[in-house]
């Protein structure tokens, strides 16, 4: 194991990690904007229009905190600064 | 970076001169060029032939956008929908062609994302100045405490950031998916996934926009409140 591979080793096991934990508290938290959109439905369903947009709004900005996990992993796979010829 | 291999790469097509051309470039243009098109189109049949199909889409497209900023920020303001009805064309329509195979979407780009960004963080303090004076503007920074002035400074960098950055990793991501399936496991099931990269790109417009026309809102009502 030069340090080479030791750099590769935990680029990929730490974008794994990365993904696995982003993904986690972005499911989280789209799960509740999904059930309390879900309510929010079933009081004022006259409201409908309305209450589908902010909720999809919502739910792209959570999901955004995800996609930065999912560019930091990127990075760390395939443009990593530290692994030589990657 | 090095080669193509990265998400950041950029295939140049040209030299001008000491001037690279990158798809991103080109795609780009053909996008604006595209809009411009339709939109000269759009302009001719509102006048000449009100009651035809492109006229009627048209008008349904403005009403929209001229909806959406005035949700946003509160009261109508044209100059708004301007700006903001040109980034959400400009990040649909590249949405729309980065579709076409083989054209990735220019907004698929950190460059291209950041650009409509720093145009998001230049037009807020343009439009405070130009609505409050430069001394009005100014002051909201600290608002309603000094000791808050540096939490402003960052607050409007991290969210021009995370505008980037949020826009180019969400239409990225849809390509690098697609990419990834036609290379695993053939040419029809990556389908549904082009159109769920479609569908978010669009959201991804719309958020955008949501988003400039709140900052640029609120920089609009500086003082209103209080």
């Amino acid at each position: 194991m030069n340090e080479h591979t030791v750099l590769a080793l935990g680029s990929i096991v730490t974008a794994g990690f990365t993904m696995a934990i982003g993904a986690l508290g972005a499911a989280l938290g789209e799960s509740r904007i999904g059930a309390a959109g879900m309510d929010a439905l079933a009081r004022q369903p006259d409201e409908a229009a309305a209450i589908t947009r902010n909720q999809l709004v919502a739910l792209a900005m959570v999901e955004s905190t995800a996609i930065f996990c999912l560019v930091i992993a990127l990075v760390l796979l395939f443009a990593n600064p530290y692994v030589s010829g990657s | 970076m090095t080669g193509a291999s990265g998400i950041f790469a950029d295939r140049v097509l040209v030299w001008l001169g000491p001037l690279p051309i990158t798809v991103t470039m080109a795609s780009s243009v053909a996008t604006s060029a595209l809009l411009l098109g339709l939109a000269a189109a759009g302009a001719r049949a509102v006048l000449r032939h009100p009651t035809s199909r492109l006229a009627a889409a048209s008008r349904l497209t403005f009403g929209f956008l001229r909806g959406l900023v005035t949700e946003a920020v509160g009261h109508p303001s044209p100059r708004l929908e301007v700006f903001a009805g040109t980034l959400f064309l400009f990040i649909a329509g590249a949405a729309v062609i980065g579709q076409l195979p083989g054209v990735p979407a220019p907004t698929g780009n950190l460059g291209a994302t950041s650009a409509l960004a720093a145009l998001v963080f230049l037009a807020v303090p343009v439009a405070g100045v130009h609505a409050r004076g430069p001394l009005g503007y100014l002051r909201h920074y600290f608002r309603p405490n000094p000791l808050l002035f540096p939490l402003h400074l960052v607050s409007e960098l991290s969210r021009t950031l995370a505008l980037a950055l949020r826009l180019f990793g969400n239409m990225m991501s849809g390509h690098l998916m697609v990419a990834l399936l036609v290379a695993l496991v053939g040419v029809l099931v990556p389908v549904p996934l082009m159109a769920l990269d479609l569908f978010i790109g669009l959201l991804q417009a719309y958020i955008f926009t949501i988003l400039a026309s709140v900052y640029v809102g609120a920089a609009i009502r500086v003082g209103e409140g209080d």
